[in-house]
């Protein structure tokens, strides 16, 4: 620990800069001269937009060591002038949750719990039984013998929360596959 | 929204919902603006507003109409404006019979299909004998038609509606024709008096002459009004038709395409608009195209000319233009001419397939394996128990989000568990979890409420197995594809053709730029070959170019990623181009050319906008120009041309088939060419207007889970003598996924609770802050009543309508930090004709102090209250309550006892189609079983 | 004198800080507030101040928060009342400007308080145009950064300091807890902050939080950590209609004066300020705020009084009591000798 001098004491202080009641210069510790805003110290600022409502606000992703350490509001919007609603206020507690669930967990048909499963084996899971539901429910004609080429053995619902990039993908796909249960919130 | 005179939030709470949006209605106000709230709650919005009026909800149509009414009547519309603009002298033709003359519905109306066939709504043509047929005319391949008529077929067509055949209607300049839509649409509106608004909404004249004065004032060349709407216009039957009053409204006052005008549309999710624009929904091809449906589409050609045939006006007419871009875009060297460009690789619609139909299907077991991608059904979609009953019929399903969200978790906990009615051993449905990388963990974009697409930068790596929906999707492509790789089977060809090569970085993440710059589009051939397109005039119809989804063609320009562009706003005017980029080609508003006369002049010097520049030719003005940029204003189109060169230099609205604002729209909506109003289905109250009691065409499914209460039919009444409507609050998200995990959120508003008048409160007998127990004929929740003045009895017909709030965003789970009951549970499937969208704002209830039964006594309160209701598997279907029905058919033609539905046409299995003599309802009330499997 | 109580122009300088600094503070116009509580949420997230409350429904329409506290920085009111009671306080908020109060009234020395320059607002025309039956209160309450600060006059140990800015900002790393200052505010602010663990109802063992500072008092720094680096503080950023104001105090103070003549010209005199009036019982406020009601009705105390003003009367009755008891003692003596 430095050598704390004379000339540090409150007391002293209190003489020195004026503060006569020890209410403010003198009492202050090292640690408050020290401060600073975590935004600062952070090492990347990402420019990002409001997972929430439609308004889309921007916000300024702050991270530190890989972990995003504040957001606020992106002050250079147009849209939103650097403000947030409650929600957008509280994303980095949306993106840092605790209850966040962050490896795979499977329910085996008439389970009780969940399973671990790894990332790999289930995503090929679902590949097979994608197909295969494909090839249960597929409609090659209706009726009247008029080409459907589709089938109704699968069915998406979700969109609104994700990018659009993410929802070309998946409507390219789906679409591809003869999926056509496609749907999102705007439905609803 | 900050530059209108007078600000009308109607079926939105914009200060709750979109909170950082309404800082614009502030500004507003803060200049003098006039902000006025037409709700039936008193809310965060109505604090900030001027006033608020109390109305019942479901009766927009009245009110608005009531204005239409008042602003004709009174000749308070704006003249010049209409004249110009609007399709107000357009002759329609002489076999179209009104509500006024049907007892409310509109002609060729099929009781037997419950739909409309619009040939009689059609404008008539400028030369004799000949009509301006919608698609019904046209004639496929095999002799078969488009049936535009038929219910249900909204998917048939993409936004752009059935397309005219080209764009040259009969007018009558002088607008005293009987036949022109001006004096249609007066007609229509005649009885729409502010005495039926007290009668009907429930409003006080002075609030309705407060209303009125305030839009008169302020509109027309000074001044201008804008509307602002949510989910209180599009949840309802016939809410597309809500959302087309104000706009007639808004036409008739001259407030589109002007600043701080129009109908401010207001979504509740992230990129909710970027979702319909680049669609996860079943009837729609990214911009706007429509899915291709069996018998309406058979082949190219006819595809193509259903969504616009080249001979009309405006940008629709190149239609065979957009979609071969997105097959190319989509299929690339296997897209070509001699093939139609792959379009046999697009899989047929034959009906709806939206949400609520699928979950039907599910119910029959029809659906083997379901995705979730952010979305939690369970708790947001209507009906919250048969949701939960469908899934337990699935095979598979694939859950991808942050926590264990209640959609994940049906199968362990909530009301099916608790009550016996589902036992987790008995459930096959297998269940894989994915987490899903959050939006500071992935890079792309958002379009936002206002068309506006901006780009998120990646801030970090997302934890342990989470990955974006970029990278499983693109990985579950590349399976699929590896998998039948060796198919012979052409069924597969569309996946093998697919283009499904991106780039991919170290970590193995798509670039989700390649992705961006793939739905912007780009040159094929040429001497341009892989540059982008800068704007969909470019994209040609021979292969030649590419684009994922034309209306964002712009958005990488010159290989830049125009919706990253980050220009701060003090650099920039209030436009703010060049802070990221709205669809269409950066325009800001849209139909701007309606901002200046029909000479091109600005209609005032205070609400200037655009203008023609008469020296360089060419629209000025702070906006991009939503119109071509050289057209002079009294340029008279070229007719034989079509598209874009057929509009005349006055036809602002560019994406018309006649270059014009539609007063009444011949074709694009199912249930009539003019907003009617039809009461709610589950309403007490008789329609005041007419017979016929509520919209004809609407969707419902029968279902021993999905019945409805007696409404105006049959008796007992007194059983659920109230209605209420769900809604947010600003401190939860939706379903709660992206709330009621959050500890800074819960504690905001950490309990369910339902809002009641005092009034009720005093009349059944609960305690402010006390628990009730809300229940309507499918299910039973508690809640918190919270006793307040913000709420109002209205006086209604004669009778006192009390409405009920409940925000919906709880649900009964263990994983978050605040839990409830899940509102949605209470609420039926019944469905708007046009878009598929429930009716979530007017539903019948009682409501008793209390908390309610547990366990299995819960359901059976429920069914106690169906039996005392008497309430069988047709209650509310009564499809047509006009006594004198058209065309010499009476209502004893129709066998109303099976309650034949459209879903006739969809060839859904037998288990919705149950008649009331059907095993699932049986005397002493016990429930069927879901019939799980397995 | 301006040490204790009574106008002080510049506490900061009373500090040791010189007169070189701005003094910056709030005003916060709950008229335009929405209660969407971002605030409160930015508030939280800034400071990491844990979660509150019992996660049941208060009982005070959206209120749920309660009141500012150890946890809970900023915290919004709301209010619903009938026409009564707006009438009511259109008729005192009229009292007010007529009476000539201080606390209400532009700088620029008008003749009469609350209007432009020789205008006599309290005969103007008084129906505001849409007289409403109804309304809803809302207001966001925060420390006060009073320029005579109870907390910070009675802090035994130099936690608590007045800042360059003249904010008054507890220092975690030296406070004990002891929790003087918590009976010293008049507001009712500073707190102690407990274990901050939250048993949820039936207790089902949810992730607790990691509460940082047990025990220490806690309040509102009015960002402390972002005003040493040029930021504005993470509630007024936050504020979707700046009905949290931040900046200089005297612009502070005077757009409160603006806005209170403007909102009486139409006709809206139950407006007034609190904390705006340098000769009130704390010397005004650093947060100064516009109000549509009576004090108490936001839960806020109508006329607060820094405990430490007494303290030079105390001190010099005392010296009296000394002095004659010295006298006393003295005659005693002198009078013993004879």
């Amino acid at each position: 620990m430095p050598r704390f001098s004379f000339l540090e004491w409150p007391v002293v202080r209190q003489l020195r800069d004026g503060d006569i009641l020890g209410r403010g210069t003198a009492v202050t510790s090292q640690h408050t001269r020290d401060k600073k805003p975590r935004t600062v110290e952070a090492d990347h600022v990402a420019h990002s937009v409001c997972p929430y409502c439609a308004v889309g606000c921007g916000q300024l992703v702050y991270s530190k060591d890989g972990k995003v350490t504040q957001i606020e509001g992106d002050p250079d919007s147009p849209i939103s002038r650097g403000r947030l609603c409650p929600k957008g206020a509280a994303s980095e507690q949306l993106v840092n949750s605790p209850r966040r669930v962050t490896t795979v967990r499977y329910r085996r048909p008439h389970g009780t719990e969940w399973e671990d499963l790894d990332l790999e084996t289930a995503l090929d899971m679902i590949a097979d039984r994608f197909l295969e539901a494909r090839r249960r429910h597929w409609e090659e004609t209706d009726e009247k013998g008029r080409t459907l080429r589709r089938t109704m053995g699968i069915a998406s619902l979700g969109g609104a929360t994700i990018d659009n990039e993410e929802n070309y993908l998946a409507k390219k796909l789906f679409t591809a596959a003869g999926a056509v249960q496609m749907e999102n919130q705007a439905r609803i | 929204m900050a530059n209108a005179d007078c600000i009308i939030i109607q079926g939105s709470n914009m200060a709750e919902a979109h909170p950082v949006g309404f800082q614009w209605v502030m500004e507003a106000k803060a200049r003098g603006a006039r902000i006025i709230h037409v709700d039936p709650r008193f809310t965060r919005t109505s604090a900030n507003a001027h006033k608020h009026i109390p109305t019942r909800a479901g009766t927009d149509v009245v009110l608005l109409g009531a204005l239409i009414n008042h602003v004709l009547s009174n000749d308070l519309y704006f003249e010049d404006y209409i004249k110009a603009f609007t399709n107000a002298s357009s002759i329609v033709s002489s076999d179209f019979q009104d509500t006024e003359d049907l007892e409310g519905l509109f002609s060729g109306f099929d009781p037997e299909t419950g739909s409309y066939d619009t040939d009689s709504w059609q404008y008539s043509a400028s030369q004799e004998g000949e009509r301006v047929g919608d698609a019904s005319t046209f004639t496929g391949r095999d002799g078969s038609h488009y049936t535009s008529g038929h219910a249900g077929a909204s998917e048939a067509f993409g936004a752009g509606g059935p397309p005219l055949e080209h764009g040259l209607p009969e007018r009558d300049e002088t607008l005293q024709d009987p036949h022109t839509v001006f004096q249609i649409l007066k007609r229509h509106y005649s009885r729409y008096t502010p005495e039926m608004v007290t009668e009907t909404c429930g409003i006080s004249r002075a609030d309705f002459d407060y209303l009125a004065d305030s839009l008169v004032s302020n509109s027309g060349r000074e001044r201008t009004t804008c509307f602002a709407y949510a989910v209180g216009w599009t949840q309802h039957v016939g809410g597309a038709q809500f959302i087309r009053t104000a706009a007639i409204l808004q036409l008739l006052m001259g407030n589109v395409g002007r600043p701080g005008s129009g109908i401010m549309a207001l979504r509740g999710h992230a990129t909710i608009q970027g979702s319909t624009d680049i669609p996860t929904l079943f009837n729609l091809l990214p911009g706007y195209l429509p899915m291709v449906s069996v018998g309406e589409h058979d082949d190219f050609a006819a595809y193509t000319d259903s969504i616009g045939r080249s001979e009309q006006k405006g940008y629709w007419a190149n239609s065979r233009a957009y979609a071969v871009n997105l097959l190319k875009a989509w299929w690339g060297d296997a897209a070509t001419a001699e093939n139609d460009f792959a379009f046999d690789y697009l899989p047929r619609l034959n009906g709806p397939a939206g949400t609520y139909q699928t979950l039907m299907r599910m119910l029959d077991d029809g659906v083997d394996g379901y995705f979730l991608l952010g979305q939690n059904p369970a708790v947001g979609s209507a009906n919250g128990r048969m949701q939960r009953l469908g899934m337990s019929h699935l095979k598979w399903m694939v859950v991808r989000d942050f926590s264990m969200i209640e959609s994940a978790t049906w199968w362990k906990e909530g009301p099916e568990i608790d009550s016996g009615e589902l036992r987790t051993e008995d459930i096959g449905t297998e269940i894989f979890f994915l987490p899903a990388a959050n939006h500071t963990e992935k890079a792309g974009s958002f379009t936002q409420t206002q068309r506006l697409v901006q780009w998120r930068e990646k801030a970090v790596e997302p934890p342990g197995d989470a990955q974006s929906e970029l990278e499983f999707l693109f990985d579950l492509g590349n399976r699929i594809r590896e998998k039948l790789k060796d198919s012979t089977d052409p069924r597969d060809r569309p996946l093998l053709d697919l283009t499904w090569d991106y780039p991919v970085d170290e970590s193995g993440e798509v670039d989700p730029e390649a992705v961006i710059a793939e739905i912007n589009g780009r040159f094929e051939s040429g001497p341009d070959a892989g540059k982008p397109l800068t704007s969909y005039t470019q994209m040609t119809d021979d292969g030649s170019t590419s684009g994922g989804c034309w209306i964002y063609t712009g958005v990488y320009a010159d290989g830049i990623n125009q919706a990253a562009r980050k220009k701060p706003r003090t650099e920039q005017d209030e436009f703010a181009h060049e802070w990221a980029w709205a669809w269409p080609a950066n325009r800001r508003i849209l139909y701007n050319r309606a901002s200046a006369d029909a000479d091109g002049k600005p209609w005032s010097e205070r609400k200037k906008l655009m203008w023609w520049d008469d020296e360089q030719k060419c629209w000025s003005g702070p906006d991009v120009p939503d119109f071509p940029a050289d057209k002079d204003p009294h340029d008279p189109g070229d007719t034989d041309a079509g598209g874009p060169a057929a509009l005349a230099g006055n036809d602002a609205f560019i994406m018309q088939a006649d270059g014009r604002g539609w007063l009444y729209a011949p074709t694009g909506l199912v249930d009539g060419p003019l907003p009617t109003h039809y009461e709610p289905v589950e309403s007490a109250i008789p329609n005041p207007l007419y017979p016929q009691q509520s919209n004809p065409t609407r969707v419902s499914f029968q279902d021993r889970h999905n019945l409805n209460a007696p409404g105006t039919s049959g008796t007992h009444q007194d059983v659920y003598p109230y209605v209420f409507s769900t809604y947010r609050v600003t401190e939860h998200h939706t379903a709660g996924g992206m709330s009621r995990w959050l500890p800074y959120l819960s504690e905001l508003q950490p309990e369910l609770f339902c809002e009641i008048s005092p009034e009720l409160a005093e009349e059944v007998g609960i305690e402010p802050y006390g628990w009730a127990t809300v229940i309507s004929p499918r299910a039973a929740i508690e809640a918190i009543a919270l006793v307040t003045e913000r709420m109002t009895p209205l006086t209604v017909a004669g009778q006192t309508v009390h409405q009920i709030g409940l925000p919906y965003h709880w649900a009964q789970g263990t994983h978050a930090v605040v839990d409830g009951d899940s509102v949605n549970d209470l609420i039926g499937m019944n469905l708007d004709a046009n878009t598929q969208i429930q009716n979530s704002k007017v539903t019948a209830c009682t409501i008793r102090p209390g908390r309610r039964p547990r366990g299995k006594a819960r359901q059976e309160l429920v069914e106690q209250l169906q039996r005392e209701a008497g309430l069988t598997l047709s209650t509310g279907d009564t499809r047509v309550t006009a006594p004198d029905f058209p065309e010499g058919t009476h209502p004893e033609d129709i066998d109303l006892s099976t309650g034949e539905t459209i879903e006739e046409s969809f060839d859904l299995p037998a288990h919705h189609r149950q008649g009331p003599q059907s095993p699932g309802l049986s005397e002493d009330g016990k429930h069927e079983q879901g019939g799980e499997e397995d | 004198m301006g040490l204790l109580s009574g106008p002080e122009a510049d506490p900061a300088a009373d500090a040791g800080w010189g007169h070189d600094h701005d003094r910056k503070g709030f005003f916060t116009d709950t008229s335009i507030c929405i209660g969407c509580k971002a605030c409160e949420v930015a508030c939280k997230e800034w400071n990491h101040n844990p979660q509150d409350g019992n996660l049941q429904i208060m009982g005070s329409s959206y209120d749920n928060t309660g009141s500012l506290g150890a946890n809970t920085w900023r915290h919004v009111a709301f209010v619903e009342q009938g026409k009564d009671r707006i009438e009511e306080a259109r008729e005192t908020g009229r009292k007010l400007v007529s009476l000539g109060m201080p606390s209400i009234g532009p700088r620029s020395g008008a003749s009469t308080p609350g209007g432009r320059p020789g205008e006599d607002l309290s005969r103007a025309d008084t129906a505001p145009p849409d007289t409403p039956e109804f309304r809803w209160l809302m207001s966001s309450d925060v420390c006060k950064h009073c320029t005579h600060a109870g907390c910070l006059d009675v802090c035994p140990t130099g936690a608590l300091f007045r800042t360059e800015f003249g904010t008054v900002v507890v220092q975690e790393d030296i406070c004990n807890g002891c929790g003087t200052c918590v009976g010293g505010c008049p507001f009712g602010v500073i707190e102690r902050r407990d274990d901050g663990t939250v048993a949820p109802k039936g207790q089902r063992g949810r992730v607790q939080q990691d509460v940082p500072n047990k025990g220490t008092a806690n309040k509102c720094t009015l960002c402390y950590d972002r005003l040493v680096e040029g930021e504005e503080p993470a509630c007024a950023k936050t504020c979707p209609t700046t009905s949290i104001k931040f900046g200089d105090h005297d612009d502070m103070v005077e757009s409160a004066h603006e806005r209170i003549a403007q909102l009486h010209e139409q006709g809206m005199t139950e407006a007034r300020l609190y904390g705006a009036n340098p000769e009130d019982g704390v010397g005004g406020t650093g947060s100064v705020f516009l109000l549509l009601d009576e004090p108490e009705v936001y839960g806020l105390p109508p006329d607060p009084q820094v405990p430490t003003k007494d303290l030079p009367h105390m001190y010099r009755t005392a010296a009296v009591a000394m002095g004659g008891m010295l006298a006393a003692t003295a005659l005693a003596f002198l009078g013993g000798r004879r």
